[in-house]
């Protein structure tokens, strides 16, 4: 881990509010969970050693008593931390999921450029990987201090020497080992990564070619090839193996050391006799108690590894800048006004050629216009100047005369609404899919909107009808629903202008045809926009431009 | 499921097998370690024994020691290699499977993805449980083993309380593990669909914003988050009572061991070596049972990776190879005995390809696909079929190419049903154009080259001329030798489809199938790749999948494919399908 993963990682691990108290509760029964079971080990070593002076058998109630009383203890405060620490993580989660939805929300899809799909999966998956912090890392690493200290004052407490032993040979350990295993799979995840993306690139290529690598009869010299990437990841894999076999090795290499330590010292204490003969087993007892709760220190540092680097790379995304902001002072909308591009030009990368170079557009209200031009021509970025995702680098978007920069963003999704190509289906009802757009929306309005993408039978004959799931991503409907879903929800918005980016992409031929000329008598006096790459089926548009 | 993973270890026998003996060894190592301590202890505490008189038994307890992390270390890694052996020969077979036994067309179908990480991930996901579980079992059988029999030897008592608490452990981490997850299942699910939602929430992020609700998904995600906390909660309070029992057995087996020796010494029935002994092996003895349990989690991990991977490696092929074998029906002048598997195929370019009463129904699914189609693709024709999708016109091609076998009727070619020929010479026949095709990470050149790898530059030169691909290949910054595929330029759908024209030109075989091959494309290319198409299709017998109207108007024939009947094509579809039709051959 370098510096600064560290430092995140601290950063992240910080407790908030109200979470201090929790963490406090959840260190302090995973100590009584590890004393009492090192009390019960030492007891016991004290309770049969006492016992071989052969004492009155009363004199071992207290001690008997004890160690039961311990072993209890133990599993009981065991259960109970168990319980209270996930309760934290949970509790953590919500919190973090949360702020980082919050940091990410203004800078999407602005901010992320084109890798987004890719960008996003991994967001959630490494929000989740912070879950791990408190139990498998912060509780462990504040357990041990606790332990190391407890172990150490009970054996100085017996035997100052001792105390010193224990000390030492617990803090080497829980320096050691965490670093030792941190390195090793440091070693090993930056080893592997590149051949397991390779591999993994290259089966991606070879599924979606295999029938034409089969016909074209090279399939077997595919297999081979990764036959042979496979065969590097397991070379590499067997050097990892063989360090986490040494690290596991050198974790035993150095409890045996230890207690070899504090034999050396205690033996002649016993001898000379400043410590009890009883006390000799509790404290090598002791010593191996406290093993228990080092050793997963190697583990934690795993996890800790692993958290830092799903930190640095959620800062990355929630520490670009926004590609848009609000300004101070919003200026008022008239509300009547033509949506307006002028002289705008934009590209995404500073070196890249712009994608748009002076385009001018009008939208007024009630009116009707196509877009038209081939993929890639930058119809679709055009869409998202239009309704603030992206500032334009050159020209200007206005409404009702109005720069849209001198307007919030709420001030413009109220106003004109985007229904952008790869629209995304939530995973809920149908019904609340629609009323994303407009929570007041009624029954009427909704079979209204359903009726103009042809979808009010296929839903009135749904079991469930508007309140059927969609399932994630739209699963449980075919990709022509959901585009149509998409489009029903975009037409049910209560917006003065309406930009539709592809409407009818993933549907049938005719299908799209009949819905594309629908579209203009059923937006009534918003303004409308359609991006087409499909010249052939607009009819009633008042207006054809093409980029 | 888990029998059949286990079955997957026979890879790494040598390697399951070292790991075992060494489990054997440490446990071995275990109880020396344990007897060594106790007697030095004992000598030191109860006879005043110096450093000096103990050296012996001091350098044996390091030496034990060391010996005991070696094995420990050796253990870890005979797991561990066994695992990368079993994992790369999983990955192998689902390769192979993937790739030669089973080729699909899964360009741009989703699962890509999803198989890929099943190969990767999915296979990975199983290390854990071959590196750390499997060999842990061994562990948790000789450890107790060891413990219990040295015990015995030292204090019956003793041994009998700790022989009976393991299988009370046992059978309670057995009992609760099952309930818990038959109670849990249920739950889990629900929790699926919690967990999920964030993913959805912040897939849609774009959406939301779109819509200027993201602020109003705050709140939702808050009350998810809570009712995700509250659910799983729940779940945990059971589902750790297994481990609250495991601990409380383990506990107070080490307490009553401790008081019964207790009373043992004070009445002089034991010395205290042989107590110290037993105490120090009572946790041992629950030690690899908890890690077991701890572990649990990798089986159930594998098992439900090895699910994604069995389903993989088993789904049905819809090739029955036995039919390889057959006897032919029809012995036929074009169809000479190859060496091995069947006959060398006639040649498209002058025998007729027919479909006579084809069926189709997918293996475990309901319902024909194709009922009793007949067709005849006539040598240098171009048959198209149109209809909507999913009406089994590429159910039809893929037939062609024997990726299936029909479930009734037979496809001949010069008379010789296609499953008595030999697999690899018919495909070899065939030149396929897809809807997406599929970009190899390479140079366009390579691209080109792919059913030719020996092909000259003038020959792939002439093959992009024909597939009116040299201006675009002409602008990419370096020509033909511009890379492209994953990872590097991405050529756009009307570039991509005039590449694999390209391919099939240069590739020169007599039959041509071709799936929607302008589906995608804009309106800009599609006059360009339309005619190359014609180009291609001219002399070679072509099987083409059409949507485009001004596609199906080329072929010498159209048929309508609805619901999995063929039906000759009304003039309605296009003038010029009705004109071509007249020129056909009836099937």
């Amino acid at each position: 881990m370098s510096r600064a993963d560290v430092r995140g990682l601290a950063r992240l691990a910080r407790p908030r509010e109200g979470e201090r108290a929790r963490l406090a509760l959840s260190v302090a029964l995973a100590a009584g969970a590890a004393g009492a079971a090192i009390a019960l080990l030492a007891t016991s070593g004290y309770l049969i050693s006492r016992a071989a002076q052969r004492p009155q058998i009363l004199a071992l109630m207290v001690a008997i008593v004890a160690v039961r009383g311990f072993g209890i203890a133990r599993a009981g405060l065991r259960y109970a931390e168990r319980l209270s620490s996930h309760d934290l993580a949970l509790r953590r989660l919500a919190r973090l999921r949360l702020s980082f939805f919050r940091a990410l929300a203004p800078r999407v899809p602005g901010a992320l450029g084109s890798r987004s799909g890719e960008l996003l999966s991994r967001f959630v998956a490494d929000v989740d990987t912070l879950r791990d912090l408190y139990p498998r890392v912060v509780i462990p690493a504040l357990l041990a201090v606790v332990v190391i200290a407890g172990a150490a004052a009970a054996a100085w407490v017996m035997l100052p020497d001792a105390g010193l032993a224990v000390l030492a040979a617990l803090a080497l350990a829980a320096l050691v080992l965490p670093w030792l295993s941190a390195t090793v799979s440091a070693r090993a995840a930056r080893r592997q990564a590149p051949a397991r993306a390779q591999l993994t690139s290259e089966l991606v290529e070879d599924i979606d070619g295999a029938l034409e690598l089969t016909l074209a009869g090279r399939a077997e010299e595919r297999v081979e090839r990764l036959r042979t990437a496979d065969a590097r990841l397991a070379r590499i894999g067997r050097g990892d193996a063989m360090a986490s076999a040494v690290a596991a090795g050198a974790g035993q290499v150095l409890a045996g050391a230890g207690v070899l330590a504090l034999l050396a010292v205690a033996i002649p204490a016993v001898h000379a006799g400043t410590l009890s003969p009883v006390l000799l087993a509790a404290l090598v007892f002791l010593l191996l108690g406290a093993y228990e709760s080092v050793l997963p220190l190697s583990a934690a540092a795993r996890s800790a590894r692993m958290c830092a680097t799903a930190g640095t790379r959620l800062g990355e995304i929630t520490h670009a800048p926004p590609a848009v902001a609000d300004p101070p002072s919003p200026r008022a909308l008239t509300g009547t006004g033509e949506l307006r591009v002028e002289g705008v030009g934009f590209g995404y990368e500073p070196e890249q050629p712009w994608v748009l170079k002076d385009v001018g557009l009008r939208l007024a209200p009630g009116e009707r216009v196509a877009l038209v031009g081939p993929s890639g021509a930058g119809k679709s970025t055009l869409a998202e100047l239009l309704v603030r995702f992206h500032d334009p680098l050159a020209g200007r978007v206005s409404l009702d005369g109005v720069d849209l920069r001198e307007l919030t963003q709420a001030q413009i999704r109220e106003a004109i609404v985007l229904c952008a190509q790869d629209c995304h289906v939530f995973n809920t009802s149908i019904r609340e899919n629609l009323l994303l757009a407009r929570r007041e929306a009624g029954e009427r309005e909704i079979a209204g909107a359903l009726a103009a993408v042809e979808l009010q039978e296929w839903v009135a004959g749904l079991p469930h009808g508007l309140d059927t799931l969609v399932g994630q991503d739209g699963e449980l409907v075919s990709g022509g629903q959901r585009t149509r879903i998409a489009l029903a929800r975009a037409l049910l918005a209560d917006a003065r202008f309406l930009i539709l980016d592809e409407p009818t992409a993933h549907l049938d031929p005719e299908l799209a045809r009949r819905v594309m000329r629908r579209l203009p008598s059923v937006c009534g006096d918003r303004g409308l926009l359609v991006i087409t790459h499909d010249a052939d089926a607009l009819e009633g548009f008042d207006r054809i431009l093409s980029v | 499921m888990d029998r059949r993973l286990l079955g997957e270890s026979r890879a790494a026998r040598t390697h399951l097998i070292l790991a075992g003996g060494l489990g054997v060894v440490s446990a071995v190592l275990i109880v020396a370690q344990a007897a060594l301590l106790a007697y030095v202890i004992d000598r030191a505490a109860m006879h005043h024994a110096t450093l000096a008189s103990l050296r012996p038994q001091l350098i044996a307890l390091a030496a034990v020691l060391g010996a005991c992390a070696l094995s420990g270390a050796g253990f870890e890694l005979s797991g561990r290699l066994g695992a990368l052996r079993v994992m790369s020969e999983l990955r192998g077979r689902l390769v192979s499977r993937l790739l030669v036994e089973s080729p699909e067309a899964r360009a741009g179908r989703g699962r890509t993805g999803e198989l890929a990480g099943t190969a990767v991930q999915g296979v990975d996901a199983l290390e854990d449980y071959f590196a750390g579980y499997l060999p842990q079992l061994v562990l948790a059988a000789a450890v107790p083993l060891a413990v219990i029999g040295w015990v015995l030897t030292l204090d019956p008592l003793a041994a009998v309380i700790l022989a009976l608490t393991v299988p009370v452990l046992i059978v309670f981490m057995v009992l609760i593990g099952k309930g818990a997850r038959a109670q849990a299942r249920g739950r889990w699910r629900a929790l699926g669909l919690l967990g999920a939602h964030f993913l959805d929430v912040v897939q849609g992020l774009a959406t939301l914003r779109a819509y200027g609700r993201e602020r109003a998904q705050e709140r939702t995600l808050g009350e998810v988050g809570e009712r995700y906390r509250a659910e799983t909660m729940a779940t945990l309070r059971i589902a750790f009572l297994s481990a609250l029992v495991l601990e409380l057995c383990a506990m107070i087996g080490t307490a009553l061991v401790a008081a019964t020796i207790g009373v043992q010494l004070v009445d002089g029935a034991l010395g205290l070596r042989a107590g110290l002994t037993v105490l120090l092996l009572a946790p041992e003895l629950y030690a690899p049972l908890r890690a077991v349990g701890q572990q649990f989690h990798a089986s159930a991990d594998a098992s439900t990776a090895s699910e994604l991977i069995f389903a993989a490696l088993d789904a049905p092929m819809g090739l029955a190879p036995a039919t390889r074998a057959h006897a032919p029906a029809h012995p036929h002048s074009h169809a000479r005995e190859s060496a091995e598997t069947g006959y060398e195929p006639a040649d498209p370019a002058s025998a007729r390809i027919r479909f006579e009463g084809v069926s189709y129904e997918y293996p475990q699914r309901e319902g024909r696909v194709l009922e009793d189609v007949s067709l005849e693709l006539l040598p240098g024709r171009t048959v198209a079929l149109v209809g909507p999708s999913g009406a089994g016109k590429s159910t039809l091609a893929r037939l062609l190419m024997r990726l299936a076998d029909p479930s009734d009727g037979r496809i001949t070619c010069a008379g010789v049903d296609l499953r008595e020929l030999e697999l690899g010479r018919w495909r070899s026949r065939i030149a396929w154009v897809p809807q997406r095709p599929t970009l190899f990470a390479g140079s366009v050149a390579e691209n080109i080259a792919l059913y030719s790898p020996d092909a000259s530059r003038p020959e792939i030169r002439w093959a992009a001329a024909a597939a009116n691909a040299s201006e675009l290949i002409d602008a990419l910054p370096a020509g033909l030798d511009t890379p492209v595929g994953e990872g590097a330029r991405r050529l756009s759908a009307g570039q991509a489809q005039r590449v694999a024209l390209a391919r099939a030109f240069l590739a020169d075989r007599p039959l041509l199938i071709m799936d929607e091959p302008t589906a995608h494309l804009d309106d800009g290319s599609v006059a360009t790749v339309i005619e190359a198409i014609a180009r291609l299709a001219r002399g070679r017998t072509t099987l083409l999948i059409a949507h485009e109207p001004l596609l199906a108007d080329m072929a010498e024939e159209v048929y309508l494919v609805e619901d999995g009947r063929l039906e000759r094509a009304p003039g309605a579809v296009s003038a010029g399908v009705a004109a071509g039709a007249l020129g056909g051959v009836a099937p």
